[in-house]
């Protein structure tokens, strides 16, 4: 089946068998392998992406399911050779040992930043409750998001009008509206 | 890993769904969000010749009134369950239930109707969609037809939805002003409910006039705990008359024993649960 998807910006038109999951298409075909898999079974949120402006896992979608929309992977954030806040912050703080699970934590921490600029430590934590860390870093990663929080906030500096263009809502593909 | 190979077509009304299942017989399965079938895909617990994704269906979703009642679209996702403006006013059960399923991710893919028409006993809709006393369209080749969501729901995973059928809404009578709480028990995070309760209540002045209880995964299916609603009419919501309504929850229940949980502690927490249930309703 012929499929068209925008990732990270770029449209691009492959043929896929039905059965290619989107986080397979993204990794084998597009060689967007910043996406990793984490597990069988759609619990641990490593192969977290945007789809339409939300967070989804993308081994819970088929790429044939993603025809027509828009896909922003971790390797989409950065701008001009500069790190999204979020990024910066996960940097900054130290929210990562082995990283596996960051690529997923950082797409998550975006999409929870969207609906809450400003959560409190335990909207963090439920935020985040879908994804997994195995090296069990989760106090920095609690640490990096209210840190991004805050250099996002508006009148932060320009870093925040950066997050108007990628942590994007269009809201095109929800019916009830966020918040 | 990945699926078995399938075909798959995505049609745009629910007249070709209907039709493209009723062709492809009975290897086909209807694919809505996903979250609970694709997991099952990806393992080859299933492996069906034939996916209809439902996903490119407009009409499908959505909420809207239709006099006392809310109509919502089986493929609302529980994102939009959770903040739609109108379920949030007359059917306020249903959206704090949804806040408890799965995580936020699965929650923007995951469906209303796809819920339902899994029919996990631990999944957390079935139970408000009885206490509700929801009614669920169904569409076939045969045309449409109605059906309670007492009579929907037959066994595990087992609803009355025949192989052609499609789940196309869910008509909710509207609890306007109830006040409403799901209180759910597990122990990890994105866990499935061990046992959960929906109770949901309408006052007159200081004391309980009704009440609509439901319980998670005490039995094959969602279950009413009825000696509970009996005895809280009439009351005043004090501790005490609520805990004294609660030990009756378990009464006729036939949970199932699993590594979680025993059936004598699956009915000790249906009396907990409903009684916490309760008063964080009142509460709320
Ligand atoms: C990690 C994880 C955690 C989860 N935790 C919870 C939880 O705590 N509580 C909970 O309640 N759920 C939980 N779920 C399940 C989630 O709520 C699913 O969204 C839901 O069970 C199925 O909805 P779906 O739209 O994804 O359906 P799908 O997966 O697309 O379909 C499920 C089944 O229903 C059938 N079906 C779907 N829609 C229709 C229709 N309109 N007509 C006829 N048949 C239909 C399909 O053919 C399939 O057999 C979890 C899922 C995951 C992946
Ligand atoms: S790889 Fe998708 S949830 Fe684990
Ligand atoms: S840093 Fe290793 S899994 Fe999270």
């Amino acid at each position: 089946m012929r499929i068209t998807v925008t990732v990270d910006g770029t449209s691009y038109t492959d043929d896929v068998e039905p059965r290619t999951l989107l986080v397979h298409h993204l990794r084998e075909r597009l060689g967007k392998v910043g996406t990793v898999v984490g597990c069988d079974t759609s619990n641990c949120g490593a192969c977290t992406v945007h789809l339409d402006g939300h967070s989804v896992k993308s081994c819970s979608v088929l790429a044939v399911q993603a025809d027509g929309s828009e896909v922003t992977t971790v390797e989409g954030l950065a701008r001009d050779g500069q790190l999204h806040p979020v990024q910066q912050a996960f940097h900054d703080n130290h929210a990562l040992q082995c990283g596996f699970c960051t690529p997923g934590m950082i797409m998550q921490s975006i999409d929870l930043l969207a609906d809450n600029p400003d959560p409190d430590e335990h909207a963090v934590r439920e935020g985040l409750e879908g994804n997994l860390c195995r090296c069990t870093g989760y106090q920095n990663i609690v640490k990096a998001v209210r840190d991004a929080a805050h250099h996002m906030r508006p009148g932060a500096g320009p870093e925040a009008e950066r997050v108007a263009d990628t942590g994007s809502r269009t809201a095109s593909s929800v019916g009830g509206g966020g918040e | 890993m990945i699926p078995a190979p399938f075909d798959y077509v995505a049609p745009s009304t629910v007249d070709d769904a209907v039709r493209a299942l009723a062709d492809a017989g009975e290897d086909a399965k209807v694919l809505a969000g996903g979250q609970s079938l694709l997991p099952v895909l990806r393992v080859r617990l299933a492996a069906p010749t034939k996916i209809i994704d439902l996903g490119k269906v407009a009409e499908l979703r959505g909420v809207r009134e239709e006099g006392d009642h809310l109509v919502i679209g089986s493929m609302t996702t529980h994102y939009e369950v959770q903040r739609d403006p109108l379920i949030a006013e007359h059917a306020t059960l249903l959206a704090r239930a949804t806040d408890t399923v799965a995580d936020p991710q699965v929650r923007h893919r995951g469906t209303f109707g796809g819920s339902l028409a899994h029919a996990d006993p631990a999944g957390d809709l079935l139970a408000p969609a009885l206490a509700l006393d929801a009614e669920v369209v169904i569409q076939g080749m045969d045309g449409k037809r109605t059906a309670t969501a007492a009579d929907f729901f037959e066994d595990f995973f087992t609803t009355s939805l025949r192989p052609d059928e499609i789940l196309v809404e869910v008509r909710v009578p509207k609890h306007t002003g109830w006040h409403a709480h799901y209180e759910k028990f597990n122990r990890v995070a994105q866990a499935w409910s061990m046992v959960a309760v929906a109770a949901t209540v309408r006052t007159d002045g200081d004391a309980i006039a009704e009440a609509k209880i439901g319980l998670t995964n005490m039995s094959s299916i969602p279950m009413r705990a009825t000696a509970v609603e009996q005895a809280l009419v009439g009351q005043p919501a004090t501790t005490e008359a609520i805990r004294a309504a609660a030990e009756h929850a378990a009464e006729g229940t036939n949970p199932t024993v699993d590594g979680n949980a025993d059936v004598e502690y699956r009915q000790h927490l249906a009396r907990v649960l409903t009684g916490r249930a309760i008063s964080a309703a009142m509460a709320g």
